[in-house]
């Protein structure tokens, strides 16, 4: 190889290249960025001993500081935890029914089964737990279930009508128009019937309509259709309707049922998690 | 200098700066990506993965066909905030019979590696015909031309054979009852000794609520009810598979 010239004017060496009478200098990289890059090359392999890096036969090697995601996490959760105080293991080793009573617990518990309502239950609920037409409101007086505390936290456990809990809550309104347990004379009269309990457009009571109601309904939605709570038999005198209240929607419902599915929450978040949400639940709209 | 004297000969010659640039990516390629293929500890070993059901699989294609992982990642980072959202963290072995796998990070619509057994099928029947009647929030398109489009399965036992190259462990007899088992699983009451005793904890059930037809909306459910649902955590060493 030939030795370059310097150029003249800034005393620096040429690449040899020349066109129509025009040189490249070949300034060399600016020190400092030099000295970065050389550092970057030596923190590299400072970095790969300290972190899982090199592949070997069977595994990697995982770093003379042990990091682990996954172990971080553990212990980003066990911290979290910590800083509550204990009042997470004092929810878990207190009965649902006395949660309430304690003000710092129940502080603890609503804030906390208000985030995890969030999170889990506004999708069917909606976010102010108001509900919509199929997936109930939580902040009124009826519950299909029971509103104490212990039959919300039992719901939210064991889900409704769930096949992944053998001790959900069940029950099935009869097809009585599909099935053809009623003719659609009978099913019109008691739709009537049902109507007239609160008052709905179209209602009339009729004697035929309460011999048809205590024979078919009464059983599960109570002799005045103020319904029954351990059965999931909703009440009908009400203004509270989960598939609209209106002459038209009871005769669809009578005529072939609609079902809603709620998971069972128990399983999947715990018991503790499950307490915190009955506690916030109860406290939107819960009694007896 | 010498050294770098000869260098110029490499930039002097695009051929060969372009061979040996493939080189050194195929080294690097070769050093980062092969050893995940032989070590032990990628997979995690747990219990109740396997394969999907034809009618998931069948719906896993129609969740890629339109484009649901644009939005909707199936990857639950181990941080704190995802875990306590969405659940346990998501692990190698739930995704190793993916073809594709659907991880990723960008998220316009939640992660659902875990959205199995969230909500009921008819929820999802409604939340996919209509989003904003649930979620009035949502942003999420309608989806409702699911329920009326019958599910294409001429294919699905083809569709199986494929996955079985690429390593799905599917048998000769799951390949060649998969049309059965697809209706079988889409039908209240019928007969699911097959599907069962091929596909452990298998849900059959009329997905979207028409129990006269399979639609494609049967598979989609389907295929969403099952995510993130098969590995036993009770079973599972956290400890063990610190990584």
């Amino acid at each position: 190889m030939s030795t370059h010239e310097i150029d003249d004017l800034t005393g620096t060496q040429t690449t040899g290249h020349e066109w129509d009478g025009i040189k490249e200098l070949n300034t060399p990289l600016p020190r400092w960025w030099l000295w970065t890059f050389y550092g970057c090359i030596l923190f590299s392999i400072g970095y790969t001993i300290a972190y899982p890096a090199w592949p070997l036969i069977s595994s990697a090697t995982t770093g003379v500081l042990g990091f682990s995601t996954r172990a971080n996490l553990d212990a980003d959760l066990a911290a979290a935890k910590a800083a509550q105080g204990g009042l997470l293991e004092q929810v878990a080793a207190t009965p649902i029914e006395e949660i309430p009573a304690n003000a710092d617990l129940a502080r603890f518990a609503t804030a906390g089964g208000k985030s995890l309502f969030k999170v889990y239950c506004s999708q069917c609920h909606g976010t102010g737990a108001a509900g919509s037409v199929g997936y109930p409101n939580l902040n009124d007086d009826e519950w299909i279930w029971g509103g104490s505390i212990d039959q919300i936290h039992t719901t939210i456990t064991h889900g409704a009508r769930s096949d992944a809990d053998p001790d959900t809550r069940y029950n099935i309104m009869p097809n009585f128009g599909a099935d053809q347990v009623l003719d659609s004379a009978q099913i019109d009269t008691v739709a009537k019937q049902v109507a007239s309990l609160s008052g709905i457009e179209g209602g009339a009571a009729s004697d035929e309509g309460a011999t048809i109601f205590a024979e078919n309904c009464a059983a599960c939605h109570g002799e005045a259709g103020e319904g029954m709570a351990d059965l999931g038999g909703p009440s009908l005198t009400d203004q509270v309707w989960l598939y609209q209240g209106s002459l038209e929607a009871i005769k669809a419902q009578i005529n072939q049922a609609r079902h809603g599915v709620m998971p069972a929450w128990g399983a999947r978040l715990g018991d503790t998690a499950v307490k915190q949400l009955a506690v916030y639940v109860h406290s939107l709209g819960g009694g007896q | 200098m010498s050294l770098l004297e000869k260098h110029g000969v490499i930039e002097r010659n695009a051929s060969l700066l372009l061979v040996l640039s493939l080189l050194v990516v195929t080294v690097g390629g070769i050093v980062e990506i092969a050893p995940l293929f032989y070590f032990q500890n990628t997979i995690e070993k747990v219990d109740g993965m396997r394969p999907y059901t034809p009618l998931e699989l069948a719906g896993r294609n129609i969740y890629l066909r339109e484009g649901c992982y644009v939005c909707h990642s199936q990857m639950i980072r181990p941080f704190r905030d995802e875990v306590e959202r969405y659940g346990h963290y998501s692990l190698a072995a739930e995704s190793m019979y993916d073809h594709p796998f659907q991880w990723g990070s960008k998220r316009t619509g939640p992660d659902l590696a875990r959205v199995g057994g969230r909500y009921s099928d008819v929820w999802h029947v409604e939340h996919l015909t209509n989003p904003q009647a649930l979620v009035p929030e949502s942003i999420m398109p309608r989806y409702g031309f699911l329920s009326q489009a019958e599910l294409d399965y001429r294919n699905i036992a083809a569709d199986l054979k494929v996955n079985a190259i690429l390593g799905v462990p599917y048998s000769e007899e799951a390949i060649a009852n998969a049309a059965a088992d697809l209706v079988a699983q889409a039908t209240v009451d019928g007969d699911t000794s097959g599907l069962a005793s091929r596909y452990a904890n298998a849900r059959a059930a009329d997905f979207d609520g028409n129990p006269a037809k399979v639609t494609e909306m049967d598979a989609v459910v389907a295929y969403l009810q099952m995510l993130g649902t098969l590995v036993d955590f009770t079973t599972y060493d956290a400890k063990a598979n610190y990584r």
